[in-house]
């Protein structure tokens, strides 16, 4: 009889069965990883085990112990239903079908193009969707959407883009360029969030933010902060788009605090600076590797995070992120481990 | 969720105020059973809105929401200026 092995899965999805031994050794080097990478301490002996034993747990769907639910917030989640299952409904209706059906917490109303500069010509319009879903629901209601800097480039945006000026050794226009776009940026989000807030919505989600590298997520600090002094009963949300902000820049600072290569336990000292009420952390799932070490170092990155997080931490916990796999439909098996992890070792105030 | 987003309240302290302002325990907080009881009882709204005409859904359960919790909700204020009765 061969050694006993565990239904696990690699980064993509993909099915491996592994022993213990294996499990523990891929633990290891997972979250060695997060301490070299993050520079921050490695979980505990009693966390280690604990995590072990979520992996290896036997069924296909954990939870955590009663009176230990968190809550949930949303990417584009309004708009899954349509494009992503292609269900031809109403925004305000399917913030029903989220509060009534799938149970949640809070949902964000989004538009397709999920991103601020192309909400801005249509917010007034989105707003109206976001106005019949505020009469109707009871849960909190976001507007959300991706600040998305790369948008604001030639030939669609008014400046040039860095991506070509960097190459050609034009540093100095790439980095004005940048400096330029956040302006706009800031301008765009600040205009959609008067829009949602003259109709009431309970919040703006800054999603995906520093996906186009360090200006990007210096966007969504200044525009948070902009958000909260004119409009204080409208609150806030950031949300990464990956575990470290790209030096695309590399000199942009906030609160004298340089942002490139910021990871989660320092990105979120700056979102409660700015005035943040939930910040969003990621760690990226890495495909090539196992579950046991994808989620050894998530845990490693989100604990670090919530110790020093004085605001909620909702761990973005989807496709390719934070130990879920990177795959358009997500085992359940796997999505419901991470989120036990996530809660019971990551200490997360929601996903 | 409402506290987090207003008093920026971790989840253990959030569960705490909420649990106490609705005089019930963390455990029956987190239940579906005990909470759809309460929620029917205190007009919160529920996922279930049948018989409809008894039933406090979107804005009505908001301006009781806020109420209870102590906490201003946006589009309760809104509603409230467009009403005309703020």
């Amino acid at each position: 009889m061969g050694e006993k092995t565990y239904f696990t899965r690699m980064g993509d999805g993909s099915i491996v069965h592994m022993t213990e031994q294996e499990i523990r050794e891929d633990m290891k080097a997972g979250m060695a990883d997060a301490v070299m990478r993050g520079k921050i301490p490695a979980l505990t002996d009693e966390e280690f085990e604990h995590l072990y034993g979520i992996i290896t747990m036997p069924g296909i769907v954990v939870g955590v112990e009663p009176g230990m639910q968190i809550v949930t917030t949303s990417d584009s989640g309004s708009d899954k239903i349509n494009t992503k299952c292609g269900i031809p409904t109403d925004r305000a209706v399917n913030a029903m079908i989220h509060e009534r059906i799938l149970g949640c917490d809070s949902v964000d109303i989004g538009f397709s193009d999920y991103n601020y500069k192309t909400v801005k010509g249509v917010a007034k319009r989105e707003a109206t969707v976001l106005k019949h879903a505020l009469n109707r629901t009871t849960l909190p209601l976001f507007y959300g959407a991706m600040p998305n800097l790369g948008f604001y480039t030639k030939p669609d945006g008014p400046v040039e883009n860095w991506a070509v000026l960097l190459p050609e050794g034009k540093i100095n226009e790439a980095l004005a360029a940048q400096e330029e776009a956040v302006e706009h940026a800031v301008r765009d989000i600040v205009y959609v969030a008067e829009q949602m807030n003259d109709v009431g919505a309970d919040g703006i989600n800054l999603d995906t933010s520093g996906a186009a590298g360090d200006a990007d997520f210096l966007v969504s600090l200044l525009a948070t902060e902009r958000i909260r002094e004119r409009f204080p009963d409208l609150h806030v949300e950031i949300g990464m788009a990956g575990e470290f902000v790209l030096g695309m820049h590399g000199r942009l600072k906030y609160d004298d605090v340089r942002l490139a290569g910021l990871y989660p336990h320092k990105q979120v000292k700056l979102a409660e600076k700015a005035g943040a009420s939930i910040f969003g952390p990621v760690v990226n799932t890495n495909c090539n590797m196992t579950f046991p070490w994808n989620i050894a170092r998530v845990c490693t990155f989100i604990k670090a995070c919530t110790e020093v997080a004085e605001i909620p931490i909702h761990a973005n916990a989807g496709m390719g992120v934070c130990g879920v796999p990177m795959c358009e439909n997500l085992p359940v098996d796997i999505v419901t481990r991470v989120d036990k992890a996530l809660v019971e070792i990551g200490k997360i105030d929601g996903l | 969720m409402r506290m987090q987003l207003s008093r920026k309240m971790k989840i253990n302290e959030a569960k705490e105020y909420v649990a106490g302002k609705l005089g019930v325990t963390l455990e029956e907080l987190c239940d579906v059973v005990t909470m759809s009881e309460v929620r029917e009882e205190k007009g919160l709204g529920l996922a279930h809105v049948e018989p409809n005409a008894e039933a406090n859904i979107g804005m009505e359960a908001k301006f009781r929401i806020a109420e209870l919790l102590d906490i201003k909700i946006n589009s309760v204020e809104r509603f409230k200026e467009r009403a005309g009765i703020k």
